[in-house]
């Protein structure tokens, strides 16, 4: 019941926010959100969600997805909301990979942009250039930015904590500039990506569904949706494994794992192949959703949006991306004036967390391998 | 390989480690015999857990060879001696205290599970066997040393008191099934009757698991004297005396060797 509670008062909040078109509206919202939470807290709400959305796991994505379809829908005919929302999916989808590393392995990957363009270029230029069915394009987008990833193993498996991070920052500015020079691949100005296509359905074509006419942008939440739901499944079947142990062991203490038999190496490289290749899928759908990509839009900043939406979700926990790409995202659209200083807002942000819930908003907890009721050993 | 009864389990011959011009471990030979407790004593910095170290992969050795079970394993990688059959414990804890206790004792046996990507992400009925299976052992082991400690089994290792932390990190090293376990101070940060409890439980569960060695590195001299059958005794680096506890106690170069220190 709580749960259902929970879930209608985020529905209504995020359809509020998303369609929100005056800053007076947000900051409104701000408040009611604020209040909501504080009675939610001084009555014992919160607490009580937090145990029954952890017991009730499978509802619990059962009714994110439907609320997704359902924001889908009310906004059927509105472009820019809908493309917000895919924009959201599609980030959350490259957190879930960068989650895998930084979360689990503990590999901090400043160059979380360079993936995901590295998944667009691959994209625009197979899709302009070969006759490749698009989803083996898209395909192959995450495959090229886990390939490229490969260059960057060596020096990331020999550094140690922040000194793998600085390789990952040098790699994210030297990926920027070889696109601005590259006149092959459309230097400053960028490349052209056509809309995707695959059995018949072309995602860049608005639609008539039961007499309703819907926005073509849907197509592509619902496909996002779609890639988001599988990718975060992969993610938790890797923490929910001997796999994601070992991970965590890595990350917590090299030397108790290698004293019991844990590859530090192997455990790194799945994770940054399989991190890298999650970036470049979401990468590649996010060019063909656009249609048009530039050098601009995979900068350093735009990976440390990345890593800040992982920050703000809480590190490890898949679910909390979701929150944190939706709040990055829409926020400094919706205020104009922190446009301008929006990565002003970012760097604050990532301050606040670290100072004052270095947690993040949805906490990670105890691993459990096997959620459902019935085979929950505990019981 | 079945070792013969009067060949040790592990040998240490000329066994070096330098750090830098630090001498830790010199030329040491130390012996340690199939199913016996050996205690390894010593003052502050003679070389004691370096020399676990240099036994588990963590260090390789400047010069000496190690064999277990008549195999050279000098040189290997941590994670080949622990394929070997050999497991420790830290002086300083060395617990993951964000994961459960059982995430924390089922690492202890990786060498049993299953870490294939296929396995892990695709199969996850033949995956939730093996766990349920793991869940079973790591609750049984963590049963026999404390039975509140087996209820404890998806809490975080952060909540646990100090005796517990121990238990868990011993069961971590014992659910592989070693064939010899390597101690380094269980007794550290813990009250005396802790340490007795913690030496009974570890005793106990010793006899309903197959017969391993045991080295443990202790300053508490009962806990020596009541569970060793045997003790070397460092200094510098060096062996200075080998025996039972009776004789090293008489022992007049382990004696100067404590009042140096003191
Ligand atoms: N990694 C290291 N680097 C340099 N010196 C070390 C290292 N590990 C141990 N030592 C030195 O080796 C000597 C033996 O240390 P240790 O084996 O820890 O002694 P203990 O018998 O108290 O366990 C000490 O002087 C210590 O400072
Ligand atoms: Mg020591």
């Amino acid at each position: 019941m709580p749960l259902g509670v929970a879930m209608l008062v985020l529905l209504a909040l995020s359809w509020a926010l998303l369609g929100a078109e005056t800053q007076t509206e947000v900051f409104g919202l701000f408040g009611v959100t604020a209040v909501i939470a504080v009675i939610a807290s001084r009555l014992k709400f919160t607490e009580s969600l937090g145990r029954v959305a952890v017991e009730h796991e499978r509802a619990v994505s059962i009714a994110c997805v439907v609320g997704i379809l359902i924001l889908m829908a009310l906004f059927h005919e509105d472009h820019f909301p809908l493309l917000l929302l895919g924009s959201v999916l599609l980030y959350a989808t490259a957190c879930l990979g960068l989650n895998i590393q930084f979360g689990y392995v503990g590999i901090v990957n400043f160059a979380g942009a360079s993936f995901f363009g590295i998944g667009a270029y691959t994209t625009a230029v197979l899709a302009s250039h070969t006759a490749m069915p698009h989803l083996l394009i898209l395909a192959a987008g995450g495959v090229m930015a886990a390939l490229v990833g490969c260059v960057l193993l060596l020096p990331v498996l020999r550094t140690r904590g922040h000194y793998g991070a600085l390789v990952t920052i040098a790699f994210a500015t030297l990926f920027r500039s070889f696109l601005e020079v590259n006149d092959t691949l459309g230097g400053p100005q960028g490349l052209k990506i056509p809309s995707l296509q695959f059995f018949g359905w072309d995602l860049g074509e608005g639609l008539i569904f039961g007499g309703v006419e819907f926005s073509f942008y849907a197509n592509y939440v619902f496909f996002a949706l779609l890639l988001c739901m599988a990718a975060y499944v992969c993610v938790r079947r890797v923490e929910r494994s001997w796999l994601g142990v070992a991970m965590d062991m890595v990350r917590t203490d090299e030397i108790a794992a290698s004293v019991f038999g844990i590859s530090i190496a192997r455990q790194k490289i799945i994770a940054f192949v399989l991190g890298n290749l999650l970036v470049g899928i979401a990468g590649a759908a996010y060019g063909m959703m656009t249609n048009y990509i530039a050098p601009n839009n995979f900068t350093f900043a735009d990976s440390l949006i990345l890593v800040s939406m992982l920050l703000l979700g809480g590190i490890g926990n898949p679910l909390g991306v979701f929150p944190a790409a939706a709040l990055i995202l829409i926020l400094p659209e919706k205020l104009q004036f922190i446009q301008e200083y929006r990565f002003l807002l970012y760097g604050t942000v990532i301050i606040f967390i670290l100072l004052f819930r270095a947690q993040g908003l949805l906490p990670r907890g105890i691993r459990r391998f096997f959620p459902c009721a019935e085979n929950d050993p505990r019981q | 390989m079945i070792p013969v009864s009067d060949e040790p389990l592990l040998r240490a011959e000329k066994l070096t480690m330098r750090f830098g011009g630090l001498v830790a471990l010199d030329a040491l030979d130390i012996e340690v015999r199939p199913r016996e407790i050996l205690g390894l004593l010593g003052p502050n910095g003679s070389g004691k857990t370096t020399f676990f170290n240099v036994v588990t992969g963590l260090y390789a050795a400047s010069s000496g060879t190690i064999t277990f079970e008549g195999r050279n394993i000098s040189g290997l990688s941590p994670q080949a001696v622990y394929q070997a059959g050999i497991t420790r414990t830290f002086q300083r804890s060395r617990l993951s205290l964000s994961l459960s206790v059982f995430d924390n004792v089922a690492v202890g046996n990786s060498r049993m599970l299953d870490h294939g990507i296929i396995h892990n992400l695709f199969c996850r009925k033949a995956l939730l066997a093996e766990y349920e299976r793991t869940v079973e052992q790591v609750r049984t082991l963590l049963a026999t040393f404390n039975a509140a400690l087996a209820g404890k089994l998806f809490h975080s290792a952060a909540g646990l008191s100090m005796i517990d932390r121990r238990r868990v990190e011993i069961c971590r090293a014992l659910i592989s099934e070693p064939r010899l376990l390597l101690l380094d101070e269980p007794s550290a940060g813990m009250t005396h009757d802790e340490t007795a409890e913690l030496m009974d439980d570890i005793m106990h569960v010793r006899e309903k698991l197959a017969p391993f060695s045991v080295v443990i590195i202790e300053h508490e001299m009962n806990v020596i004297q009541r569970t060793t059958e045997r003790c070397v005794v460092l200094n510098y680096g060096k062996k200075i005396a080998e025996g039972s506890y009776a004789e090293i106690t008489v022992n007049a170069d382990v004696r100067a060797a404590y009042l140096g220190q003191e």
